[in-house]
């Protein structure tokens, strides 16, 4: 078991190692120095506690999505549709403020309504996915890219019809709301709400006492790798999926909530920021173990946030953070693999 | 035109199991040569070894007397052997002159307009009804078959091979293709016919060689013999153990006039009343029907009509669901352990947690270790609870599916219960199986041994190209007469039988 976990973790340094390698071949390639530029990086992730505050803000929501996804891949489903669900989320988080601003009640109450509001937005975009893939025979894939662009349009629909500026519609998106809706942050300025980090944490620590220890996971885990023999076992394997949607939208729902009361303070066009994406890579890398989902998604955001450091230290393009990510779990998949392959062959099964 | 085709020494192994222990045939060219053997006896390998599907670890495979290497399916075709496989390998969404030209070597630009004329001439020739500009999937099987052997003449088949062509096509059909093979064989082009219907190869074939557990059992020619075929493919008929006699209990499963359909095959008003603390053998050779009732037993396949009642119950179940019969008392034990009944990832005691379904939201861990520990030790199984179920060997996974049996259970469906385990493991399979019987459950299993049929059912169905039996009892059967049933003779009598009681 030791010696797995070993060479697991000589894998997975391979990988990154790899990545690095393919991210400097691209940086050499468009003659930009290659340390300068990982310098820059790490200095915009945690050259001030101004940028570290950023990496968290941007933390929340990845982690969010993760661990929706987290539950989703248990039951080997490819929720692909988590941006729209991240994005429904948004659009009912502010559908909730808009329709409370005018209200009188108290700003903490009308920001928990919209967080409500958000995750239904998310499960109801979740569970049209799952009811296609149980009811509709649509894969949950082809279903979820779908939706995807149904809620980009939706989106775009919104802020340039029914909820645009007063005046002239613009691309960076509705009104913000009153000051007295956002959610507090630590200090004036700063955009890292102690609330959302909360939700965050708790969003993760929930998926990871769930997976672990309930009936819930463990039936989930025995759908998602065999549902036929799940049915044999005596599990109704349609309702665990469709929960599995539904759990998975809430969280997603929770992420688009979270951009839109803490961070934007209004919705905008592409208000769920790739995170939804980003999640599947966390989850792939993570290897579905929640704690380590937690901490590449804290990677993840450090490089996103530090590569906004590049166009205007080095005039190079942000982007390379998202080289780095992208081959890192294509080395890590590959990584696996190729163990997978040897194991075989050391055992001398079939081919 | 004429190839003589020379096997010399094929040995193929798949892990531990040896499909092919050096066989060696000699086929004569111009000839329809019969490929015998019941299910797992090594015909499928060979032939797949001869058509370039497998290579065999060792041997050689000689064509007029010169080695042959024949390592893919296209050297296969080069060198003139087209194989025409159970399910037909063909494009269902193409028209059949594309599917025609497809395996063709040759240029970019596929010539489809020579290729229909030629297509609808071959057609012409054997007197099939195809009409090029059709679609695949429109045909019948036997139609499937038709164009599939056009096309292996068409690109140069000097060797045809067909694995189990009669199954699924109609009576004309059977006959026309057998007027075919004859032609063709007259033309000296070399038949190898796979089959396990022994009138089949009684009534088409020049010569019959019998496979048994991946040796040459013995070859034989015209007049052949049934009861020395039956023999040379089931080996010899070994003494039993006396049996108990069955007290008829209360009914458990009663099944009326059930018809089951799949794609190959049609079932029609099975009949079958299972009694507490019975064992009922399901015989027949694989995918003859046996699987599909077993599967309907247990609300896995639903009937177009008739009725399923478990009757202890006084409930009709018909088109309920697998969990609704789950929830009556009723366990379904499927032959692919590690595919379909086990889950790959989870542990054994997870397997057990899951297995009796607690209740309350978090699994109560002090518990599930100690069912674990004690269904380990009950059932014998070597693993710990910790191991991963697919660490398990075979034996130990087949002890891991009985040990998850949750108690009390009315019926318990099991699939092949001893296949590929050693005598160890099949004779405490048995035992604990036979504990359940004792315990009031009754058995429907299947099994494609024939020494395990007879000697563990107090009743037998045979299931034949989906037609089944009426229950014979298991007493009067004998190896001999149960491996005719399965080979489709000696039917008359049972069901001039029943027709009379």
């Amino acid at each position: 078991m030791r010696k797995e976990r070993l060479a697991k973790l000589l894998f997975g340094i391979g990988a990154l190692a790899l990545a690095l390698g393919i991210s400097t071949l691209v940086l050499l390639a468009a003659k930009a120095p290659p340390l300068a530029a990982y310098a820059n990086i790490a200095l915009g992730a945690l050259g001030s506690w101004d940028v570290a505050a950023n990496v968290l803000v941007s933390w929340v929501p990845l982690v969010l999505a993760t661990s929706g996804l987290l539950v989703t891949f248990t039951a080997g489903l490819w929720n692909i549709g988590i941006e729209g669900q991240i994005t429904l989320g948004a659009i009912f988080a502010t559908w909730a403020l808009r329709a409370l601003q005018g209200a009188a009640l108290p700003p903490a109450l009308a920001i928990g309504l919209a967080f409500a509001a958000g995750m239904a937005g998310g499960a109801l975009w979740a569970l049209l996915t799952g009811a296609l893939r149980t009811f509709g025979g649509v894969n949950e894939i082809f279903g979820g890219l779908g939706l995807n662009f149904v809620s980009t349009a939706l989106n775009i629909w919104l802020i340039f019809g029914p909820w645009k500026r007063p005046g002239v519609a613009s691309m960076s998106g509705t009104v913000p709301f009153d000051k007295s809706l956002w959610l507090p942050t630590l200090a004036p300025g700063s955009r890292l709400a102690p609330a959302s980090l909360a939700l965050a944490l708790a969003g993760i620590a929930l998926v990871f006492v769930l997976l672990r220890g309930s009936y819930f996971g463990l039936r989930l885990k025995a759908v998602g790798r065999n549902p036929r023999a799940a049915l044999l076992l005596g599990i109704p394997a349609e309702r665990y999926l469709l929960a599995a949607f539904l759990g998975c939208g809430l969280l997603a729902g929770l992420a688009g909530a979270v951009q839109v009361t803490a961070v934007y303070h209004r919705l905008i066009p592409s208000i769920s920021s790739g995170y939804g994406y980003l999640g599947l890579m966390v989850a792939m890398l993570a290897s579905n173990q929640a704690p380590l989902a937690a901490l590449v998604a804290l990677f993840f955001a450090a490089l996103n946030v530090g590569s906004i450091r590049l166009p205007i230290v080095l005039k190079l393009d942000s982007s390379l953070a998202g080289v780095l990510q992208g081959s890192l779990v294509l080395f890590f998949l590959l990584g696996q693999g190729a163990r997978q392959r040897l194991l075989e062959r050391k055992r001398g099964g079939r081919p | 035109m004429d190839v003589r085709v020379e096997l010399r020494d094929i040995e193929k192994s798949f892990g531990p199991v040896k499909a092919n222990a050096g066989i060696s045939l000699d086929i004569p060219s111009g000839s329809i040569q019969g490929i015998l053997g019941e299910n797992g006896a090594g015909k499928s390998t060979l032939m797949k070894v001869l058509s370039g599907f497998i290579r065999p670890d060792s041997g050689r495979i000689l064509l007029d007397g010169k080695a042959a290497s024949i390592g893919s399916p296209a050297d296969a075709i080069r060198a003139g052997v087209g194989m025409l496989h159970q399910d037909p390998l063909d494009f269902p969404p193409l028209r059949l002159v594309d599917d025609f030209v497809l395996g063709r070597p040759g240029g970019i630009g596929p010539e489809r307009r020579s290729a229909a004329a030629e297509l609808a001439r071959l057609a012409g020739r054997f007197g099939f009804a195809l009409d090029p500009e059709g679609y695949v999937d429109a045909l019948t099987v036997g139609e499937r078959q038709q164009l599939e052997i056009l096309r292996l003449l068409w690109i140069g088949a000097r060797v045809l091979i067909l694995d189990e062509p009669t199954t699924g096509i109609s009576l004309p059909q059977k006959e026309k293709l057998f007027a075919t093979l004859r032609e063709l064989a007259s033309e000296g082009m070399t038949v190898l016919f796979v089959s396990h219907k022994l009138e089949d190869v009684e009534a088409l074939c020049d010569r019959a060689a019998v496979l048994r557990q991946g040796c040459l059992a013995g070859e034989a020619e015209p007049p052949f013999s049934s009861e020395a075929l039956v023999s040379l493919m089931f080996g010899k008929a070994v003494e039993l153990a006396p049996k108990r006699r069955l007290e008829p209990g209360r009914s458990v499963l009663a099944a009326k006039g059930v018809c089951l359909e799949s794609p190959r095959l049609r079932i029609q008003d099975l009949s079958l009343c299972v009694r507490s603390g019975e064992v009922i053998g399901l015989a027949g050779m694989e995918g003859s029907g046996q699987a599909l009732f077993l599967g309907a037993c247990a609300g896995l396949a639903r009937p177009v009509a008739g009725s399923f009642c478990l009757e202890a119950e006084g409930l009709d179940m018909t088109g309920r669901s697998h969990l609704d019969y789950k929830r009556a008392g009723v366990a379904y034990l499927p032959a692919a352990r590690l595919e379909q009944a086990l889950v790959p990832g989870l542990t054994l005691g997870e397997h057990f947690t899951l297995a009796e379904g607690g209740r309350g939201l978090f699994v109560d861990r002090k518990a599930a270790a100690k069912l674990a520990e004690e269904r380990i030790a009950a059932y014998n199984i070597k693993g710990r609870p910790e191991s991963r179920i697919e660490e398990l060997s075979g034996g130990n996974q087949q002890r891991a599916l009985l040990a998850l049996l949750t108690s009390p259970l009315s019926l318990i469906l099991v699939e092949h219960p001893t296949r590929g385990l050693d005598i160890e493991s099949t004779i405490y399979i048995w035992g604990k199986l036979k504990e359940r019987c004792a315990a009031g459950s009754s058995i429907v299993f299947i099994s494609s041994d024939l020494d395990e049929i007879l000697q563990y059912s107090d009743r037998v169905l045979v299931f034949f190209a989906g037609r089944a039996s009426p229950p014979l009892d298991a007493a009067s059967l004998d190896v001999e007469r149960l491996g005719g049933l399965i080979g489709g003779k000696g039917w008359d009598e049972i069901e001039g039988k029943a027709g009379r009681a």
